[in-house]
């Protein structure tokens, strides 16, 4: 070590000149990076912008219209084809209840079980297993009108022959949006990590047990949302349901087994839109707004349930 | 009844069902203590190999366990170690490439007989992995899990409080029992572990590097505890630590990579296998005493 004599001044010095060296050397940024950042941030922007107004435009454009129209006389009225100040929604939404609660009945046993065969039995290592997972991954991409013709052929005539009635449309749906619920499934059950199964099974456990009291309980949250994203899809679809019956025009409170006709609430939507008359195109848009609000709701709330019980590993 | 009385009768409770599930009648205190040739054995091996799609990964293992030893497995990385210990309780059946060959007997019974139902097998023979792995639910649910599964109905809070006094965690979570154990720190989980594995109240408990994921205080806690359990259980033990190892054991099994002649293929071979204090004092083969002196590994 030098003493505080000659050495110290220099060694000040020699310091002082790193910093300014430093500071130089950290402070200096040049221009050009600053516009591209600015201008890649401000592009990224812009596609969000983008995507925002399209929604942003329909919201608006539903408000201005229908709001004249939005009336609790909505979800009690019966549509009217002479009357459009009286006209309502009620048949369409008692339609559209019974048909999403079809869907999980159907959905939610059989999507899990699909999901629970491919994560926890299936061999991977066959090929008639990865033939399978391709399939499932194919099917939630095949346009709704397919599944439409489908449940046509199948479930309204065909070997099922259950004719026009509301369960047919209601399986026609569950068949739409059973991929979508086996994929989401899958990955909630695939976030369980083997440690959770190897000490399940160490104690002792069947894999039965295993899979129904600790890989079941810790995907319950991940399959929930898969399922409430469905069915808000099923909500919405349209096409399938003009092809196995949901006829446009009912005004009698539908049931599952009635071969009478039942109707949805896009499929009325659609035919108060159709119609020339200022009031009822008023009708149809306080109609987009009613479904516009629940579908944000069952969205919402499904991802308060993804946050509130995800499991972090 | 006092608390202590109950405890009393949890424990012998536990001996007499952990003895009747295996079916041997020996009670606490009949075994015998004396030279090891005459000591009651729970794993024989001979001969053992374990193949992952046909290739051996480790093989020629003759070695037998002693009951209410601590059994420590050390050696390299990719010695087969794990391989070793997960066949013990047939936790390899869950590769499904997995083979075992040669004899492994449990208290005289082939474990890979076709009769014998690997369920069963876990039942008896507990175990505790290398990373903390408690269930996502609560304390409470953790450590009941294996007793309920089992159809135990009452007295579940008498065999929780039991496993969690057994493995040293009952004063610092008798507060707190219904809170998530994902809130414990790392080595609490592990003892968690620990009295989750006892609670279902094995014979034998095999610990794969339970603490290489441990600070060295959890480390300490956990090492008092393998010497107080084995009164109790047999312990088999995968460790890395060579100190661990000799603070903890009884007897010492050293395992070595071996390659063949064009080094294409490797596996895992026994070396050595004998009291601790021999093998880390005054081993018979030179390369156990390389390894456990610090020359090669």
């Amino acid at each position: 070590m030098t003493g505080p004599g000659a050495a110290a001044p220099r060694n000040r010095l020699a310091t002082a000149g790193a910093r300014a060296t430093t500071q130089a050397m950290l402070r200096n940024q040049p221009r050009g990076d600053v516009i591209r950042n600015t201008a890649f941030a401000g592009l990224l922007l812009l596609a969000i912008l983008i995507a925002l107004a399209g929604l942003l435009a329909l919201l608006i454009q539903a408000f201005a219209k229908g709001s004249s129209a939005l009336s609790l006389d909505l979800f009690t009225n019966p549509p009217s084809t002479a009357f459009p100040e009286k006209a309502g929604f009620r048949p369409a939404i008692i339609g559209s209840l019974e048909l999403i609660a079809g869907v999980i009945l159907f959905v939610i046993p059989v999507g899990i079980g699909a999901a629970l065969y491919l994560e926890e039995y299936a061999d991977k290592t066959r090929w008639w297993n990865r033939l399978i997972e391709v399939n499932i991954q194919n099917l939630a991409a095949v346009p709704s009108i397919i599944y439409g013709i489908l449940g046509l052929a199948f479930i309204v005539r065909g070997p099922f022959d259950l004719g026009f009635i509301l369960a047919a449309g209601s399986l026609t749906l569950a068949l739409l949006v059973l991929p979508m619920v086996i994929i989401a499934a899958r990955e909630a059950i695939r976030a369980v990590p083997d440690s959770i199964r190897q000490g399940s099974l160490a104690l002792g456990a069947t894999k039965w047990q295993t899979i129904r009291r600790q890989v079941l309980p810790a995907s319950v949250p991940g399959i929930a949302t898969g399922v409430i994203l469905a069915v808000s899809r099923a909500l919405g679809e349209t096409a399938p349901l003009l092809l196995v019956g949901a006829t446009v025009f009912v005004t009698f409170d539908p049931t599952p087994f009635s071969p009478d006709g039942y109707s949805a609430m896009p499929v009325q939507i659609f035919n108060y839109a159709v119609r020339p008359q200022e009031e009822f195109q008023a009708l149809a848009a306080a109609g987009i707004i009613v479904m516009l609000i629940v579908l944000l709701a069952m969205n919402s709330f499904a991802i308060w349930l993804r946050n509130r019980y995800e499991q972090r590993w | 009844m006092t608390q202590d009385e109950s405890r009393a009768g949890t424990g012998r409770q536990t001996r007499e069902a952990a003895a009747e599930r295996a079916a041997i009648a020996v009670r606490p205190g009949e075994f015998n203590h004396g030279p090891s040739g005459v000591r009651e054995k729970v794993f024989e091996m001979k001969g053992v190999e374990v193949l992952y799609g046909g290739v051996s990964a480790v093989k020629d293992i003759t070695m037998d366990v002693h009951r209410n030893d601590v059994t420590a497995l050390i050696g390299p990385s990719g010695c087969g170690k794990s391989t070793l210990i997960r066949c013990l309780n047939r936790m390899n059946d869950l590769i499904p490439s997995a083979e075992v060959r040669g004899e492994l007997l449990y208290h005289g019974e082939d474990l890979y007989g076709s009769t014998v139902d690997p369920v069963q097998v876990r039942k008896l023979i507990g175990m505790v992995f290398q990373k903390p792995n408690p269930f996502p639910k609560s304390i409470y649910d953790n450590v009941a899990f294996g007793p309920r599964i089992l159809g135990e109905k009452d007295d579940l809070d008498a065999t929780v409080e039991g496993a969690l006094r057994g493995a040293a965690l009952w004063e610092e979570v008798k507060d707190r029992l219904e809170d998530n154990a994902f809130g414990l720190s790392g080595g609490q989980q592990q003892r968690l572990c620990i009295a989750r594995c006892i609670a279902v109240q094995p014979d034998t408990i095999l610990m794969d590097e339970p603490c290489s994921a441990l600070d060295p205080i959890s480390t300490g806690k956990i090492e008092d505890l393998m010497i107080e359990l084995k009164e109790q259980f047999s312990i088999v033990i995968v460790t890395h630590n060579m100190q661990q190892a000799a603070r903890v054991s009884d007897r010492t099994a050293f395992l070595m990579v071996e390659l063949d002649a064009d080094e294409d293929n490797r596996w895992g071979r026994l070396v050595e296998y004998d009291e601790t204090e021999k093998i880390f004092t005054n081993p018979s083969d030179s390369r156990t005493e390389d390894y456990v002196s610090g020359k090669v590994g």
